[in-house]
């Protein structure tokens, strides 16, 4: 049984999506039973296979007893870096199933059971990417997560995000189409497909390392990777695909399917081309430092210029890979750049997870769609609240949540690095998530006034005006109770659940460190 | 003349794929109409596919079928290498990386990236099949396919909130 985990670990949400197939579709009723035996199952798998990489080490497993030579088996490798990552989207797409339920904060209602098949098959597509152990089968995975993702995103109710999945059809496949190609001219080269064999080729033979086409094939394979994770230049999908679609999508997307492609990046960087093959190339670690830098400061001052919360959370989204690309293409000696990016992989998972679940509950039970709109926010939803603010708190960087840790590893990373532009990058989008969240809970706590709503730049005016508002509001308490408008358990569960897991990974964030830097410890110094 | 005959007529193939691919490029990025749009994304990806089908490709190489008649006669053309033990590993013949070649590399296609291509075909249609059906939702929402009709209209609902 524990031998067979990474296998189980995919196919149990293949045959979750098939039995939902079978009886979802004739009683709707059946679908979250179903759905969520079947992904507390990959939970629990999840957690056996990191104990178990942690206790014994990394699990190969070849599917069918096909062994790696025949370069046509299906390899699964579960390692020390990837086994957190399962954990974390098992996690996630846990907790937002109880979100879920009733279909609530989606706008349709009558397509339960096909949501939870995309849902799953979703699941298997992000747990299958993150475990593949061979270029060819990661592009399949990544393309079935690919389609699940336009099909969940298209099912919302609004145009705009019908109009938005197109384009996110476009781009993504534009994207897993120049991986493949990327793929197509390393297997020119190397005669394999299989990730461990092609790092063993380019390591022993310098003729097929120093060749152009693996050059190009690297370039191709990160380009594609780009496209798919929304790095600088190419996020021009994100926004709008992830605003636009329905609570239930963004928040299994928006936490997951970057962080995911992040990680496959670091994976190809450390598992296919090599830590030395990578960095040996003059130039490259300071134009990819560079792009993130911008990646940030773009990402960053779109946001400050957001009014709707979803879309504000996107851009942040666009500022948060850029610190995990830059985080991992420091290079810096003792490789805590590498740790950093890894980290905040998770933490970064985490706290999104928790603001789009928060702005998920706010577009229900308020109608908030803009930041104006949420005006005495702390009196209607306390918990709710509690939730956001951690969340928000993590994404700032206040010190006992994870988003204090992750950004701590990574700017010492840039600071051994000598990557100084990326730690200035770091502070300034720091202080204005600070500015950002802190309007946010300025409104929320004591209004705000029409004009002023979304004007930044009168502070003393905005604190005198929403004193007098906060006094007004005082007089009025609202009717029945204190949690008559809260949001119901099952969203209030996965929300409050997510701020407790960023308290978790923020105080237990040296274990953590530990086990990264455990599983790190091959690469060489540069 | 030299320049297609020493440059272009070798890898013809590599040649013809790299236009296509940049002509179905050039119809995602410029193309105003989505299903043309999605008609330069076919082509995409066939140039990829077609890419994938060259590197199999050897000349006077047969289908990589094991017949035993015809294994024999390779046998004993190739009686040397024989001698240190034939096996047909298929994924492992191209490409110098190897070392050594095996005798049967080549008599026989490579077929590994055919078969891979058979899966990367059955994605394309998969992409183009949800692509398609969400142009027909957008046909729906916006009543067009013209990229510049669907901004207007959304610029339009913009400014009406």
């Amino acid at each position: 049984m524990i031998e067979q985990l990474p296998a189980i670990l995919v196919l149990t949400p293949v045959f979750g999506a098939m039995l939902v197939g079978l009886f979802g579709t004739k009683d709707p009723r059946a679908c979250f039973p179903i759905v969520i035996v079947t992904l507390t199952l990959t939970l629990i798998t999840a957690f056996l296979s990191a104990h178990q990489v942690f206790t014994n080490g990394t699990i190969d497993y070849f599917m069918g007893g096909w062994e790696e030579p025949l370069g046509i088996g299906i390899h699964l490798r579960i390692d020390g870096i990837n086994a957190l990552v399962l954990c974390a989207i098992a996690v996630v797409v846990w907790l937002v199933t109880f979100f879920s339920v009733r279909r609530f904060g989606a706008e349709d209602t009558e397509k339960t059971p096909q949501f939870y098949i995309l849902y799953q098959l979703l699941c298997v597509g992000l747990f299958g990417i993150t475990i593949a152990g061979d270029t060819f089968n990661l592009f399949v995975l990544v393309e079935i997560s690919s389609l699940t993702s336009y099909g969940l995103i298209a099912m919302g109710s609004s145009r705009r995000g019908t109009f938005a999945a197109f384009n996110y059809v476009l781009m993504g496949t534009v994207g897993a189409s120049f991986y493949l190609l990327g793929v197509g001219y390393l297997f020119l080269k190397t005669g394999s497909l299989n990730m461990q064999d092609i790092h063993t080729i380019l390591a022993t033979n310098s003729a097929v390392a120093e060749s152009k086409a693996v050059t190009i094939a690297f370039l191709f394979i990160l380009v594609g990777i780009w496209i798919k994770m929304a790095f600088f230049p190419l996020y021009g999908w994100l926004p709008n695909a992830y605003s636009y679609c329905p609570s239930t999508t963004a928040c299994t997307l928006a936490p997951l399917m970057t962080k995911v492609s992040v990680y496959v990046m670091i994976r190809v960087m450390l598992g296919v081309f090599g830590y030395e093959w990578v960095f040996q190339h003059e130039g490259w670690s300071d134009l990819v430092v560079w792009l993130a830098v911008i990646a940030i400061l773009s990402g960053s001052v779109l946001a400050l210029a957001q009014r709707e919360i979803k879309r504000m959370l996107c851009y942040l989204i666009v500022a948060e890979v850029g610190y995990m690309v830059g985080g991992a293409w420091i290079a810096d000696p003792d490789h805590w750049g590498f740790t950093g990016a890894i980290y905040h992989i998770l933490a970064d998972a985490m706290m999104t997870l928790c603001l789009f679940l928060a702005a998920g509950i706010f577009a229900k039970r308020l109608g908030a769609v803009q930041i104006s709109d949420l005006e005495g926010l702390f009196k209607k939803m306390p918990l709710t609240s509690i939730g956001f603010v951690v969340g928000a708190l993590a994404m700032i960087g206040v010190p006992p949540t994870c988003g204090f840790f992750s950004k701590f590893y990574l700017i010492r990373g840039g600071i051994e690095g000598g990557h100084w532009e990326y730690v200035i990058a770091l502070l300034i989008s720091s202080l204005v998530n600070a500015v950002l969240f802190f309007r946010i809970f300025e409104i929320a706590y004591f209004g705000n006034k029409p004009a002023e709503g979304h004007d930044h730049g009168h502070h003393e005016e905005t604190e005198q005006g929403g004193a007098q508002q906060g006094s007004v509001s005082g007089q009025n308490p609202l009717g029945t109770g204190l949690l008559s408008r809260e949001a119901p358990a099952t969203a209030l569960f996965p929300l409050l659940a997510a701020a407790a897991i960023i308290l978790l990974l923020g105080i237990f964030n040296g274990p953590i460190v530990a086990l990264i830097r455990g599983a790190l410890e091959g690469l060489p110094a540069l | 003349m030299d320049f297609i005959r020493e440059t272009i007529q070798p890898h013809f193939n590599f040649w013809i794929y790299v236009i296509l691919m940049m002509i179905g490029l050039w119809a995602v990025i410029a193309k105003n109409n989505l299903i043309k749009k999605l008609i330069g994304l076919s082509i995409f990806q066939t140039a990829i596919i077609l890419l994938y089908v060259s590197l199999g490709v050897k000349d006077g190489a047969t289908i990589p079928i094991l017949d035993h008649h015809a294994e024999e006669v390779e046998m004993a053309e190739h009686a040397e290498e024989a001698e240190h033990g034939v096996e047909l590993v298929p994924g492992h013949e191209i490409g110098p990386a190897n070392g050594g070649r095996h005798a049967l590399a080549d008599t026989i296609a490579n077929p590994l990236p055919h078969v891979l291509m058979l899966t990367a075909i059955v994605v394309g249609v998969a992409t183009l099949g949800v692509a398609l059906s969400i142009s027909q939702m957008v046909f729906k929402e916006f009543g067009t396919l013209e990229e510049n009709e669907i901004l207007e209209q959304l610029k339009a609902g913009n400014t009406d909130d």
